[in-house]
């Protein structure tokens, strides 16, 4: 089981480019996926995440470049990637004023699957919602449209799931309960592609994609691409180094300062001019130390080694 | 004076804040406008359409209308009264029959508007003064188009007669006219409004309701976002189509029934015809309309754009399809534009079974009118229906 083997790749796509009229949005993106993989896809906003998942799903037609989808081409076979993809939109896509039963119950039918019936029964007993099965959907909270819009792309058993930020605005309790259900369909052997923002669920993903501009700008493992960007950060804890942040941001070799978790994070490419910078801003009850980077600071630096957005918007 | 206007002066404040409000507004509202190019278009166009339409392709006073003679003699007297109708602009001679049973016909199918006859010995009794008869038929199924024609008709015939009588038949110069002319209105002897109207009423209701729903029907998805959903899944194209328009068949059905209850039992209107024939007329009806809606939905990026492309239909189907004012009293360029218009077709069929008892012989140009036009429509909404987002 080599993973570059191209049968065992979900998705298998190289040089996609997406232009809008004259604004390019995705520009040469290859993406090689393993089977039974959970993959984050991550990027700022308008990076081209969701567009790229679109044509990997053949809901658009890429401008350039070429792949396959479970063996399937992109560009000709998009009703056979259809059946066997399961893609869930940013924004709750299922008709609100349909219950929770008639949704499950037309993507059923739209799938032929046998046993009609039985399968929406099932589905609504795994989902917990079989006592409220005959609300209309568009009364249900954030939390519970994402969980039935993911019961419903993977109803017909669709061997790759498309997620695009399916967690965005839900509560924490909710997210962890949506990535429990990923992992759990994950290792029934499902593919799984996710965008999403926030960094903590990049570190419940196998591999990370990083896309910027309508570039991919990095991929791996989290530790891997901490590694790559070769950065070091000081974390001071104390009283009043929210306040300090302002003042290092300018100091030469400080790339990044930021304030969160009660600590003041501030990372650069070099371990002296840091600590020259840090020398600067001792105060009392202000205690420096080392820590490993995040992942977050990872991407801006990344980021800002891919330069500001060449995308041509004329 | 400073006094005056330093009093003034928290008023004055109030005001232009309340000026610099307004035109935040006003600039906001000016910039939407600009940017829903398709309401902007349409604020243009639905004006210059009322005035083209009213202003040029209605008439109320319909000339030139198509008319079958049957002469069984051909005498001068006789070529000159033809000659008079012909020059009164009100009836064009566009066919000579010599079977009753023909002009019946043509009568029926709506080719001709009236059947002018004139019987054997008819100058022999004009010259001994017996008031010979002249039958006009008319088709009264639409009062308002034949009314004026008919109503001149008397005073055109004996006014050529006055012209001929003289000499040595100057004495035959008539007080009352020398000939008498009969009009046999057909088809709604009484000029009863309703009868044109009512089964009009059908197509017209049918057109407006159905055409407006199914746009909606559709850039609703597109408008909640369900749209990328439902691309995502595997329907084709023409099975959305006709899983989304196939509901409302049912709607216009329903809406059939109550038409034609209410106008049996509240206008009395006569059916004369086959109901199988007028239902089928129906179905075909229904289904063109259901199409150009989902066409209209292609098109539309909102409901409130599928809401004005209807208005912009149906303007023009009202006015230009006969059903508001004689299709025979519009110029040639607006009848061409009433014929590319599917209700104009079903007025045809409607009022041809309802009130003529018209035969499927007598109405299938118009089915297949109707039909070419659900082709053609059915074809551009195929084309246009995205698989994609794209």
């Amino acid at each position: 089981m080599s993973p570059s083997a191209p049968t065992n790749l979900a998705i298998d796509v190289r040089g996609l480019v997406k232009r809008f009229d004259d604004k390019v949005a995705v520009d040469g993106v290859d993406i090689q996926l393993p089977q039974g993989q959970v993959w984050g896809f991550l990027g700022p906003n308008g990076s081209g995440k969701t567009t790229t998942i679109r044509m990997i799903c053949g809901l658009l037609r890429p401008s350039a470049g070429e792949g396959r989808c479970l063996g399937f081409d992109i560009l000709k076979d998009s009703a056979r990637i259809k059946r066997a993809t399961g893609y869930m939109t940013q924004k709750f896509s299922f008709w609100g004023d349909l219950t929770i039963r008639e949704n499950l119950d037309f993507v059923a039918r739209l799938y032929q699957m046998p046993n009609r019936r039985r399968s929406v029964d099932e589905t609504l007993d795994t989902l917990g919602l079989t006592h409220r099965q005959h609300q209309v959907a568009g009364a249900l909270s954030g939390g519970w449209k994402q969980r039935l819009a993911l019961a419903a792309v993977t109803m017909h058993q669709p061997r790759l799931l498309l997620l695009d930020e399916p967690t965005a605005g839900v509560d924490p309790q909710a997210r962890r309960d949506f990535w429990d259900e990923i992992h759990r369909l994950s290792t029934a052997g499902l593919t799984v592609l996710v965008s999403t923002h926030y960094m903590d669920e990049a570190e419940r993903c196998d591999r990370i994609v990083y896309l910027a501009n309508g570039k991919l700008i990095t991929q791996g493992q989290v530790a891997d691409i901490i590694a790559e960007s070769g950065l070091i950060t000081f974390r001071a804890k104390g009283p009043g180094v929210r306040e300090l942040a302002e003042v290092l941001r300018h100091q030469p070799g400080v790339d990044h300062a930021a304030y969160f978790g009660a600590a003041l994070h501030i990372s650069g490419p070099e371990r002296r001019a840091l600590q020259r910078a840090v020398a600067g801003a001792d105060g009392e009850n202000v205690t420096w130390e080392e820590v490993e980077p995040s992942l977050e600071d990872a991407f801006i630096a990344l980021m800002a080694r891919a330069g500001s957005d060449k995308r041509d918007h004329g | 004076m400073d006094e005056y206007l330093g009093m003034n002066t928290p008023g004055i404040k109030a005001l232009t804040g309340s000026l610099s409000r307004i035109t935040a507004v006003f600039v906001k509202e000016l910039i939407q406008m600009r940017r829903d190019r398709m309401t902007f278009a349409m604020m243009l166009a639905i004006p210059v359409l009322q005035l083209v339409l009213f202003g040029y392709a209605i008439n109320n006073d319909p000339k030139h209308l198509p008319t079958a003679v049957h002469v069984e003699e051909r005498t001068p007297i006789v070529r000159s009264l033809l000659t008079a109708l012909e020059t009164s602009e009100y009836y064009d001679l566009v066919f000579e029959t010599a079977d009753p049973r023909e002009s019946a016909r043509l009568l029926a199918r709506g080719d001709v508007s009236f059947v002018v006859s004139i019987p054997v010995g008819f100058t022999e009794r004009l010259v001994r003064g017996e008031r010979p008869q002249l039958l006009i038929e008319a088709d009264a199924s639409d009062p308002a188009a034949s009314s004026n024609a008919v109503a001149r008709a008397e005073e055109i015939v004996n006014r050529a007669l006055r012209h001929d009588l003289k000499g040595a038949l100057d004495h035959l110069a008539p007080v009352a006219g020398p000939v008498e002319v009969i009009i046999h209105s057909r088809y709604n002897p009484e000029a009863i409004t309703q009868y044109n109207i009512v089964p009009g009423l059908l197509g017209v209701i049918l057109t407006m309701t159905l055409v407006m729903i199914t746009a909606i029907a559709m850039t609703r998805e597109a408008e909640r976002g369900t749209m990328e959903n439902l691309l995502a899944m595997p329907a084709r194209p023409h099975e959305v189509m006709i899983g989304k328009i196939a509901p409302y068949i049912g709607v216009g059905g329903v809406q059939t029934v109550i038409i034609l209850i209410a106008a049996r039992f509240l206008f009395d209107v006569p059916f004369t015809g086959a109901l199988w024939l007028l239902l089928a007329g129906v179905v075909l009806f229904l289904i063109a309309n259901l199409a150009l809606g989902f066409t209209f939905s292609t098109i539309a990026k909102s409901q409130m754009q599928a809401m004005q492309l209807t208005f912009f239909f149906f303007l023009p189907s009202i006015l230009l399809s006969g059903f508001m004012f004689p299709y025979r009293g519009m110029p040639a360029w607006a009848q061409v534009v009433g014929e590319a218009l599917p209700l104009t077709h079903f007025l045809r069929i409607v009022r041809g079974v309802m009130l003529k008892g018209a035969g499927y012989a007598d109405v299938q140009n118009a089915f297949l009118a109707i039909a070419i036009f659900t082709v053609v429509v059915g074809i551009i909404a195929m084309t246009r229906y995205k698989r994609t987002l794209d």
